[in-house]
């Protein structure tokens, strides 16, 4: 580990806001991205019920 | 006897193939970016020129080499289904531009983020900026290209040609940092020659790389899916769907 | 009667396309007055410090040229797809790269070659001079038959498509900026002292290099267009 404290972690060094926004930011696109799969595949398969 | 490939190009015999191999490249891109986040953002030594600024790279360039790789794929596909006429090929093309395009924009986001602290501007208008910039515009004039034009046939070949031709920037984003005297720092990874990065942070990169591309493959695979679906129900009545739960139901 | 030749066949385009636009004086005149227009917005807007506007005048007239390109790519296939001329083309013998080369030479004799033909007076408006304004007229010469080749292939995709206008505008934009990089800083070099040279060599590579793959894949996308 290369870290002392969880507190040395969060501040990764002083630049902080920028890590993390960039790690965040990453997560939450990749997140929604499969959520809005998930999304258009339900409503590609209600469709297809809803033609039969 | 050779395994006889060309059955899966019809997009109602791929569909269920998609779907088994679909859990597999999610947990390999689960599994990949945690340890990759687990070695660059908790064991990895900080940088002893940027500081700890410099763990942007574990999402930066993995978004960065995603949106170019992708890009070409989306334009092999794209060639493959005009050489060959194969409605499969054009819709992995359209599977893969919205991932694409995600990934581009994240590049450009993680890079002002590092850009901010090393350089002291959220922008630079160097070469490599500029022309992932003009990436993102091409995925944008792919993607819209295809929903303005009515006709599906007729989308998938322009929305193919329009790739195809934008290939061009693909190669100028590559090697901008050699060719022009930018900002951007050189290629710290090549095939040949040793690496400048220290062990750590070289394998929690190749690490969220490699993740990112599991990640890619099972979000355009449960992408094409949906195109599938959606095109068959555009087509399709009194048809079995190829979705399994509705033929069950229709049965 | 012997069958016409290719030679014979992209010279009958090239006239005809000529001959319509001479019926049409305006759309030389609406590339010409759109130029003039839009590069006296900036100093305008800017202020009319002389200092300031010799710094941005590469820039601001490379990027009204190819504005006044832009604009102008609606009219290179537009009359033919609509009144049926486009699809004989494609059906006739002769290659559709090479008659797509003499259209869209038509095309940047009515649209493009004014602009050349102007922009010296811009430049001049805008406190340009000498080897720079000899750089300038050289880089639009080379840069907007470029333009135009390029911008036909954004034209032939989306023919006949609604939004059309904005969209080939994106389409289309992405492939134009190395041109206007190049195209700008050649001047920039020559008005810094470091010459055009250079960049002026690039602008030819990106003429001769669109000049053989663009006709392509307009034909491409002429075909999709009109199947």
């Amino acid at each position: 580990m290369y870290w002392g404290s969880v507190g040395e972690f969060l501040a990764m060094g002083g630049y902080g806001l920028y890590v993390w926004t960039s790690f965040i930011v990453t997560a939450l696109c990749m997140v929604w991205e499969v959520l809005a799969l998930w999304r258009r595949r339900a409503a590609a398969v209600a469709e297809s019920r809803g033609i039969l | 006897m050779s395994f006889n490939w060309s059955k899966f190009s019809a997009p109602l015999a791929f569909y269920p193939v998609a779907g088994k191999m679909i859990p597999w490249f999610s947990v390999a891109a689960a599994l990949t970016i945690a340890a990759g986040l687990y070695v660059g953002l908790l064991i990895a030594p900080t940088d002893f020129q940027q500081g700890d600024s410099y763990r942007i790279i574990f999402v930066h360039v993995p978004a960065a080499w995603m949106s170019m790789f992708l890009y070409v794929v989306m334009a092999v596909w794209a060639g493959v289904g005009m050489g060959l006429n194969a409605r499969l090929s054009f819709m992995m093309a359209q599977a893969i531009a919205p991932t694409g395009a995600m990934f581009t924009f994240l590049a450009l986001l993680t890079g002002a983020m590092w850009g901010k602290p090393t350089w002291g501007a959220w922008w630079v208008w160097d070469a490599r900026l500029t022309s992932e910039l003009i990436l993102l515009f091409q995925y944008a004039g792919v993607m819209l290209l295809r929903t303005s034009i009515d006709d599906m046939r007729r989308a998938d070949r322009a929305s193919g040609v329009c790739a195809l031709v934008g290939v061009v920037n693909i190669p100028i984003i590559y090697y901008s940092v050699q060719w022009w005297n930018t900002l951007h720092q050189g290629a710290s990874v090549s095939m040949t020659a040793a690496p400048k990065m220290a062990t750590l942070m070289l394998v929690a990169m190749l690490l969220m790389t490699f993740g990112f591309w599991m990640y890619s493959i099972a979000v355009v695979l449960g992408r094409v899916r949906c195109v599938i679906l959606e095109r068959e129900n555009l087509l399709a009545w009194n048809k079995p769907s190829p979705a399994p739960e509705v033929a069950e139901a229709q049965s | 009667m012997s069958r016409p030749g290719l030679w014979d066949a992209v010279r009958g385009v090239v006239r005809r396309d000529l001959m319509l636009a001479m019926r049409r004086p305006s759309d030389v005149a609406m590339s010409v007055f759109f130029l003039v227009i839009v590069a006296s917005l900036f100093p305008l807007g800017v202020g009319p410090e002389p200092a300031v506007l010799k710094t941005i005048a590469a820039g601001v007239l490379w990027v009204a040229a190819l504005l006044a390109c832009l604009l102008s790519l609606g009219r290179v296939f537009t009359a033919d797809y609509l009144d049926g001329v486009l699809e004989q083309m494609v059906l006739i013998a002769q290659p559709l790269p090479v008659l797509v080369v003499g259209k869209v030479f038509a095309h940047w004799v009515v649209s493009g070659l004014p602009v050349v033909v102007l922009s010296p007076f811009l430049g001049l408006q805008f406190g340009l001079d000498g080897e720079a304004l000899w750089t300038l007229v050289l880089s639009l010469l080379l840069g907007t038959p470029t333009l135009s080749m390029i911008g036909a292939i954004g034209a032939a995709l989306v023919l006949g498509v609604r939004g059309s206008g904005l969209l080939v505008a994106l389409l289309v934009l992405p492939l134009y900026v190395p041109v206007l990089i190049f195209g700008a800083g050649a001047v920039t070099g020559s008005m810094a002292g470091v010459g055009g040279e250079a960049n002026l060599s690039l602008l030819g590579a990106c003429l001769v290099l669109s000049l053989f793959f663009a006709p392509w894949a307009t034909a491409a996308g002429l075909r999709i267009a009109l199947e």
